[in-house]
Parts: structure tokens; C-alpha cells; sequence
């Protein structure tokens, strides 16, 4: 009962007081260093300073050892993470058909997040490859067709202003400024469509789109479940975290997928 | 009067604002002081006929505008953030030695803090929650290191191919080695500044999280619920391990979780008592209980006289191939044949549900191979023993499971969402009547809160229980403020508040930041405070953020991946009075896991009393003149003693009976007054 205040003049005072602080907080940026208003302005900067260089060499650090712990990975990591940007881009090339080719509600819904999804997962895997100092496939799709050109790491080793960003068409607008090889055939993955396959599902519509289109996803996704078992089986693969996390995430999410699928299989007018 | 409206919008002003930041206290304390003197105002003898509530239903308040989340300056330890109706205490970065590797899930005991990292844990003293402290900095990595603790134990979960038993830093490199730890590992802590890593068991699939169960039965053990999302390890690493479908060979990983029996007597020969195969036989549609839009398809479809079966609670347009199959079926039953006639279809009509039931049934079995037994694991077990059940968030199905026999759960419902990725876990409320699954799309390092991902994708989905245990879908609801493309983002832990009466969570959205909601009516969630920083790294998105947040004993305690650990305490504003924060913090735990809920119970108290006195108010189902005749009624209470107080709170009480029929929740009025008139004999 401290605050068991009647008098009008101090709850006017009160009043006046709390506009005042709130205004001032109000005006103060957002930045995590501002200290409360102190008359002692000298011994408030000095704190603030020390703070800055105590955070500035806690960045260091951090970064020095995020960029370490990159250097914990192995050739199948490599071929895992460039294997399966050729196979994400092949359901890229399926999904976006889906508007176009009369696919159901719930089809184009699928698709859709496969889109999203495995978009950004390709993102993930060029950084993770070139943060690396290994080549980068860069994808081209142009209808059913997809190029893919390998970017060779920098000589200089520096990769970091090489950022992809994650919009939803990064596979078509990065800046080519290093050596490329081509590298076009990705068909000895597990689960991949053949061209004819994938001219099938182009020609294909409504109903029998859908049909089409969830049969060879399934048969995709599983192909994907593959890869991720194989990349587990290998010696010292998937011991980087970045590594591990994606893998089992591609593993829980497609398994997830394929049984979604199926039930939408067997739904099918 | 004027003074007492003048005060009401001052504050109205201020918590409409989101504070731009930090140091607020002295700002709150006024804050405080005048909503107290808004109450004393009120209390003094001033006519009361045209009193007017001041607190208003949640969903007539403004929310900020614009959203000051957006657009805020990134950095890891030097950035820019927005709160608002929140106070940070404190943010203290990691250990150096665990710096730069993921902070993980957190578990509280008295008022020790364990937070999990990839490279060990870390134990903070928080009895000083504007400067916790590290006590224990313990080096043995493992991911993801989730932690629980039951009395002197603490568990600590491995998944990852590098965790070793000896705690070592390099790793396996081996894909067989008998070095790798995958499971649980056990630990003493009957000295937590000392830890003794006593013992651990080893699973097939590692654990990703766990979950603890005390059964109230049960003394002598306790249980650990072992869930794990990562591939099958090899039988030559772990014999009896195999990846085949359970058909083929009956002891297969897939489709099951494992419980591990702890005696409490002797922890290091905890082992597995039991793995049961919860997901056999879903065939649960993979569409939620019906979305707006869904039940607008379904809708459209009786209209134009298609057939809509019922199948476990939920309404399926069926599709005409199938309906040809029951007709002619009907017609062989009868004896006939040629094309159905008018009373077939009829008849069909009628027994749509059975038809539609039997062939569901008939082609499960009929399936044969196990793949497709439903999903293979779960990733969260929510354990709320005290209304024995516990929500399974399991790949594609969100489950609701019977534990009150904690070696032999059995599933009661399972529910699909058609928009969920991955069901990641469960959060129930504090009445075990509704129930948040969250869908953690793209596994926490993708940034999912884009002003381009849909809302209902990476959210966390809503339903409400039954009184026969199914579970009907309510409303999504995810973070409303978007985010850059460098900061991974979706719905991620955190765990109910106790304000009494209300569905209020607090929740981590990774490099969302964090944010508490009401979901009292699970159709209209609610945002009611947040707390956010820019990214860590702005060029390009590097995982880091909230992993989880929880209250305990009155404060939020914030698991931050890459900066460390964050301390909030809950501000008053215009959605949380300060009664109901002054009531949540009467509920004291010993100790708090992540995948298990307690049973708040509040104690009577004044401020029990006020907050419900608030809610009447805010709710409209009091009218004003008994809500200040009661607050007047409980300050003269609290400022007497003896049979003056008795007296004070028997009259309120009695008086507040009386007005319960003229209430629109008379229920809720009659516990009032039986509370007020307890307190008489609370101390």
C-alpha cells in the first residue's frame, strides 16, 4: 500500500511525471545500448564504450568459430548438397506447372509449398557449399529443361560477400562472375524423372495432372529419402551440423510428404 | 473525476505505444503508481452513477500500428529491437566456450536455469534475475541437448553422429563406433553446481527431445518419453536396431517411441520398458477439422447434391468413382442388377458414414506393407500428466494420447492439417479443453515469416477437446509481423502463463523473436505483447533467435540460440491488468520441463480476487457499480484485520451472491465470491 496516494496535487504531479518519462522513452531509439539519462554523461560513455568493444570481440569470436565449425565436413557432404540441388530444381520444374496444367485446389496447394520450400532449401545448400570453397551448381530452368552450371570457388578463398539471397527466383538471377563448368545430367539420382516423364506430366491435365503429378512426386520424395540414407551410411558424412540438420529435416518433411500424397492419390475423382 | 479520466488516458496512450525500449523501469513504476492511484481515484467517495468500465474486451484494443518489429537493424550482440508490454531484465550472452554453438531447449529447478547447446549445458543461478549467473559450464556435446530434470536427475537428449560417450569435442567419424552416444544421457545433480554424468541408454534412432513423466501412481520411477527424427543407426552399431517396415520385421525403429523406466533408486539402470507403436492404423483424413475455406468446398459440394461422409469427426466430400462402387454394391446386395435406381441412391444416403467407414478399413488392411502404417516417429511428446493426456506432434498428424498407463500409452484422436508441414509440437491449456499444435516448416533454420509465406504455413494450429476426446480445429495462428529473408523464422516452444481464467502462451519464433497470445476463445487468438531484435547477421540468414520460452515462477526466461539468455517480467497494459500479473505470480513451481505441463492452481489470494474482478469488468458481465463496490470492498479488507476484515469480506461476498443472477457468467461471479469470502481465513 506505498502507492495509496488521495492527494490530488501529487497524483497531478504523478500525472505530469509519468507523461514526461513516457515522452522521453518515446524520443530514445532502439538501440540496445541506450543507458538510462544520467547526469554522469562522462562515466555513462565510458560504460557504453566498454560494453561496445566487450561485444565487438564476442562477435569476433563468434563468427571465427561459426566459420570453423564450417570446415567439418567431408566429400560426401559435397556430393550430397550438389546432388541435391539438381534434384530439388527437378521438383521446382514439376510443381510450377500446377496453376497452369489444371491441377486441384489441393494440388496446387502442394505444390506450392513444395515450391517454397524446396527453393529455399536449394538456397541453403549454395551457401553451404560455397561457404565452404567448393563449386556451386546454379540452376537454370526454362520450361522442363534445366542447366545447371557449376560456379568455381573464389581464389581468393573470400566468399563471403556471395550471398544468395532466399527470394523464390535465385536459381535464374545470380550474377555468373566466375569460371563456369555445365553440368546437365542428374539423372542417375534416385527418384528422378526422366524428360519423357516430365513431357508426360507437361502434356497432362486436370485430373490426370494431378494424378500423374502425385505419382512421380512420391516416387521423387522417396528418391530424396534415399539420398539421405546414403549420405548417413557414409563414413564422417553429416558430423557438420548444418549438414545433419538438413538432412534429417529432408528426411522427416519428404517421409511427412509421401504419405500425404498418397492419401491425395487414392482421393482422386 | 477529471484527474481520474485524465490518468486513464495517459495510460491508454502508453500502452497502445510499444515502448521503444529498455531502462523503462522508473517509466513502469509511475505507470504502476497511477493505475494504483486509478483505483485508489475510484475508491475514494466520489459519486458513482456514471462510472464507465475502463478495461475493454481484448479484441477492441489497437494493436501497435505500424509494427515497430519491421525494419529493425540487425547484429549479433549491437542491434536494434521492439518490445512492448514487456520488460527485459536481462540479456547475458553465452560462456565464451559456447559461444558461437546453438543454445538449446531449457529446464528449470528451484532457481536454477539449465539451458541446453550443441555443446554441453550451461546451469544459471537466476535468484538474481537482472544478472543470472553461469554456475556450470558443462563441456559434452550433443544436439540437440534438450534437457529435462526430475528430482536429482538431469536428462539430456543426443541425436546428432558426432555426441560421444566419454563427452569428448572431435567427434565420430565412423559410421560404426562404439564410442557414439544416440539417447539419453543421465546426470546427478544433487549437487547442481556439480553434475555427475552417472549414466545413459541408448536408442535406435538418438533422441532428438524427450519428454518426463511422473506417474502419480508410481513412486519408485519415472519415465522418459524418447522421440527422434534422424535415421535408423546400423544393428552393427546398436544390435536389435533395424529400419525395416514392422511387418517385415516385427522389431523395426520406425513407427514407435521408446519408454525409458528410470528407477529412482538406481537411475544407471535406467533402460527401455517399452516401445509402442502409437500411429498404427491412421487413416485420419489429411485435411484438419474445416478450415473456413474447406467447409466452404464442402459446403458447395452438398449444395450440388454430392455425397459428404463423417469420418472420425470430420466431414469428406467423397468422390463419384467411389460412390459408383457403393451402388453397385447396394444394388448386388439386393439381388439386382443394371444401374442403381432413385432408392439405392437413397439408401446410400442414409448409410454414407458406414459405407465410407468400412472401405476406409478395408483398404487399410489391405495395404499390407507397412510403409504406409502412418507417420514413423513423433517430434515432441507434451506430457500434462494431471489430465492424463499428452499431444503427440507427430510428422504429418497431430495426436492426442490416453497416458494415464505411462508404459502403455494408447492414441484416443489424431488430427491432419492440410496446412501443416510438420507437426512439431503440443501445448495444452491449463483446463486440458483446447490444445496449440505447432508446425515447425522448414526445421527452424529457413525463414518462413516472409511477407510472401502464407499465414497458416509454419503457425500453430488450434483446436479444441471434447469431452470424448476429439479434437475439432479452431484458427491458425502465427506471428504477425514479417520478417526479413535473413532471419529463420516459424512457430518454435513455449509454454502457458498462469493468469488465472485465461489462455494466455508465450512463444518463440527463432529470429521472430518472441510474443504472448490469448487463446481463451481458440477462434479469435490474440497477440497481447512481443519482444524482437533485427537479425543476427542482416546479409544472409544465419540460424539463431528464440529456440524457446517459458514462464517460470514470474518470469520469462528466453533461450536465445546464438546470444545467450534473456530474462522479461510481464508489464501491465490494457490486455493484462496488473492484478492478473500479481495473480500469475502467486503460482510458485519446483521445477519446470519443456515437454511437460503442469497443472496451475492458484492460491486464494488478493489479487486472485481483483484479477477476476478485472475480468468481469473487461468481459462486461459485472456491472460497474458491484466491480467498485467489490474493489473498494477488498482495499478496506487488506487495510484491516480481525473481525473487521471478516466482516468487510462476508458482506462482499454475500453482496456479490446476490448479483450473480444479474451477471452474464454468474459461474464465474459465485467463485468470486467464494474466494472473497476465503480470504477471510487465508493469512
Amino acid at each position: 500500500m506505498f502507492f495509496t496516494i488521495t492527494n490530488r496535487f501529487f497524483l497531478a504531479l504523478f500525472s505530469i511525471a509519468a507523461l514526461f518519462i513516457f515522452l522521453l522513452s518515446g524520443c530514445s531509439t532502439t538501440q540496445q545500448t541506450s543507458e538510462q539519462t544520467s547526469q554522469d554523461q562522462t562515466s555513462q560513455a565510458r560504460a557504453i564504450e566498454t560494453q561496445r568493444q566487450n561485444h565487438a570481440e564476442m562477435e569476433e569470436i563468434y563468427w571465427d568459430r561459426i566459420e570453423q565449425s564450417r570446415m567439418n565436413f567431408n566429400q560426401a557432404d559435397v556430393d550430397f548438397m550438389t546432388g541435391m540441388i539438381g534434384h530439388h530444381s527437378q521438383a521446382l520444374i514439376m510443381s510450377r506447372m500446377a496453376p497452369e496444367n489444371g491441377a486441384s485446389r489441393s494440388v496446387q496447394v502442394l505444390a506450392s509449398r513444395i515450391i517454397n520450400a524446396q527453393a529455399d532449401e536449394i538456397a541453403f545448400m549454395q551457401r553451404w557449399l560455397r561457404d565452404r570453397g567448393q563449386p556451386v551448381p546454379i540452376v537454370h530452368i526454362d520450361g522442363i529443361n534445366m542447366t545447371i552450371e557449376m560456379e568455381q570457388p573464389d581464389a581468393a578463398g573470400d566468399h563471403s560477400n556471395h550471398d544468395m539471397d532466399s527470394d523464390m527466383n535465385h536459381e535464374q538471377n545470380h550474377d555468373m562472375d566466375h569460371d563456369s563448368d555445365m553440368m546437365h545430367d542428374h539423372s542417375d539420382m534416385p527418384g528422378m524423372l526422366t524428360q519423357q516423364q516430365l513431357e508426360n506430366l507437361a502434356a497432362a491435365r486436370g485430373k490426370e495432372f494431378n494424378r500423374l503429378f502425385l505419382t512421380y512426386m512420391i516416387e521423387h520424395h522417396k528418391g530424396a529419402v534415399i539420398m539421405v540414407e546414403e549420405l548417413f551410411a557414409a563414413d564422417g558424412a553429416a558430423s557438420d551440423t548444418a549438414s545433419f540438420e538438413l538432412a534429417s529435416g529432408i528426411n522427416a518433411e519428404q517421409v511427412t510428404e509421401i504419405e500425404r500424397m498418397k492419401l491425395m492419390l487414392e482421393n482422386i475423382d | 473525476m477529471l484527474l481520474c479520466i485524465f490518468q486513464i488516458d495517459l495510460l491508454k496512450t502508453q500502452t497502445n505505444n510499444p515502448s521503444s525500449m529498455k531502462r523503462l523501469l522508473p517509466g513502469m513504476i509511475l505507470a504502476l503508481a497511477s493505475l494504483l492511484a486509478v483505483y485508489s481515484c475510484a475508491s475514494s467517495d466520489m459519486p458513482e452513477q456514471n462510472v464507465q468500465p475502463t478495461l475493454s474486451p481484448i479484441t477492441e484494443i489497437d494493436q501497435p500500428d505500424p509494427d515497430p518489429r519491421v525494419g529493425l537493424a540487425g547484429g549479433l550482440f549491437d542491434y536494434e529491437e521492439a518490445i512492448w508490454n514487456l520488460n527485459l531484465l536481462s540479456a547475458t550472452p553465452p560462456p565464451e566456450e559456447f559461444l558461437g554453438s546453438w543454445g538449446t531447449d531449457l529446464a528449470f529447478k528451484d532457481n536454477y536455469i539449465i539451458q541446453g547447446n550443441y555443446n554441453g549445458f550451461i546451469v544459471w543461478d537466476m535468484s538474481n534475475p537482472e544478472n543470472p549467473e553461469v554456475v556450470v559450464d558443462f563441456l559434452c556435446p550433443a544436439s540437440q541437448s534438450d534437457v529435462s530434470v526430475y528430482e536429482n536427475l538431469l536428462f539430456v537428449s543426443g541425436e546428432g553422429l558426432g555426441g560421444r560417450l566419454d563427452c569428448g569435442t572431435e567427434g565420430v567419424r565412423e559410421t560404426v563406433s562404439s564410442e557414439r552416444l544416440r539417447g539419453i544421457r543421465i546426470f546427478d545433480i544433487s549437487d547442481i553446481e556439480n553434475p555427475e554424468y552417472i549414466s545413459n541408454v541408448q536408442t535406435c534412432r538418438g533422441s532428438h527431445t524427450h519428454s518426463v513423466l511422473k506417474d502419480p501412481k508410481d513412486d519408485e520411477n519415472v519415465y522418459v518419453y524418447i522421440s527422434g527424427s534422424a535415421p535408423v543407426r546400423p544393428n552393427e552399431e546398436l544390435p536389435g536396431c533395424s529400419s525395416a517396415f514392422p511387418d517385415e520385421d516385427p522389431n523395426s525403429a520406425l513407427f514407435r517411441i521408446e519408454v525409458i523406466k528410470v528407477p529412482l533408486a538406481n537411475p544407471e539402470e535406467a533402460a527401455i520398458a517399452n516401445s509402442p507403436r502409437i500411429f498404427e492404423g491412421l487413416t485420419a483424413p489429411p485435411t484438419h477439422g474445416p478450415a473456413p475455406e474447406e467447409l466452404a468446398a464442402i459446403e458447395r459440394a452438398r449444395e450440388e447434391g454430392r455425397f459428404v461422409a463423417t469420418y472420425e469427426g470430420s466431414p469428406r466430400v467423397v468422390n463419384n468413382r467411389l460412390i459408383q462402387v457403393f451402388l453397385e454394391r447396394i444394388v448386388e446386395a439386393r439381388g439386382g442388377e443394371g444401374e442403381p435406381t432413385q432408392a439405392d441412391s437413397t439408401t446410400l444416403r442414409e448409410n454414407l458414414d458406414t459405407y465410407y467407414g468400412q472401405f476406409l478399413e478395408e483398404r487399410l488392411a489391405a495395404r499390407g506393407r507397412g510403409e504406409d502404417v502412418g507417420p514413423n516417429q513423433c517430434h515432441d511428446i507434451t506430457l500434462y500428466p494431471e489430465v492424463g493426456l499428452a499431444g503427440g506432434a507427430c510428422e504429418g498428424y497431430g495426436l492426442l494420447l490416453d497416458i494415464t498407463d505411462p508404459v502403455n500409452p494408447t492414441r484416443i484422436d489424431a488430427v491432419a492439417d492440410s496446412n501443416f508441414s510438420y507437426w512439431h509440437s503440443a501445448t495444452f491449456n491449463n483446463d486440458g479443453t483446447t490444445v496449440l499444435f505447432t508446425d515447425e516448416w522448414g526445421g527452424g533454420t529457413q525463414p518462413k515469416c516472409r511477407e510472401t509465406d502464407p499465414y497458416e504455413w509454419g503457425a500453430n494450429a488450434i483446436f479444441s477437446i471434447s469431452d470424448d476426446g476429439n479434437m475439432e480445429f479452431q484458427s491458425y495462428f502465427k506471428l504477425p509481423a514479417p520478417q526479413t529473408s535473413a532471419e529463420n523464422c516459424v512457430a518454435h516452444n513455449g509454454s502457458m502463463i498462469p493468469i488465472p481464467d485465461r489462455d494466455i502462451m508465450v512463444q518463440s519464433w527463432y529470429q521472430g523473436g518472441i510474443n504472448l497470445f490469448d487463446f481463451t476463445d481458440p477462434k479469435n487468438p490474440v497477440e497481447i505483447a512481443f519482444h524482437d531484435r533485427g537479425p543476427i547477421n542482416p546479409e544472409r540468414v544465419e540460424t539463431g533467435g528464440s529456440w524457446s520460452i517459458y514462464w517460470y515462477n514470474g518470469y520469462l526466461v528466453n533461450s536465445e540460440i546464438a546470444r545467450g539468455l534473456d530474462i522479461f517480467e510481464l508489464t501491465p497494459s490494457e490486455f493484462l491488468t496488473q492484478n492478473e500479473i500479481d495473480a500469475a505470480n502467486t503460482v510458485v513451481l519446483e521445477y519446470k520441463n519443456a515437454q511437460g505441463q503442469p497443472k496451475y492452481e492458484w492460491p486464494t489470494t488478493y489479487a486472485l480476487a481483483r484479477a477476476y474482478t478485472d475480468q468481469l469488468e473487461r468481459n462486461r458481465e459485472l456491472n460497474m457499480r458491484t466491480i467498485q463496490m467489490v474493489r473498494n470492498g477488498l482495499n478496506e479488507a487488506e487495510n484491516s484485520n480481525g473481525s473487521g476484515k471478516s466482516r468487510v469480506l462476508n458482506e462482499v461476498s454475500a453482496s456479490l451472491s446476490n448479483s450473480a443472477s444479474s451477471s452474464s457468467n454468474s459461474d464465474k461471479v459465485m467463485k468470486l465470491a467464494r474466494i472473497i469470502r476465503d480470504l477471510s481465513s487465508a493469512s
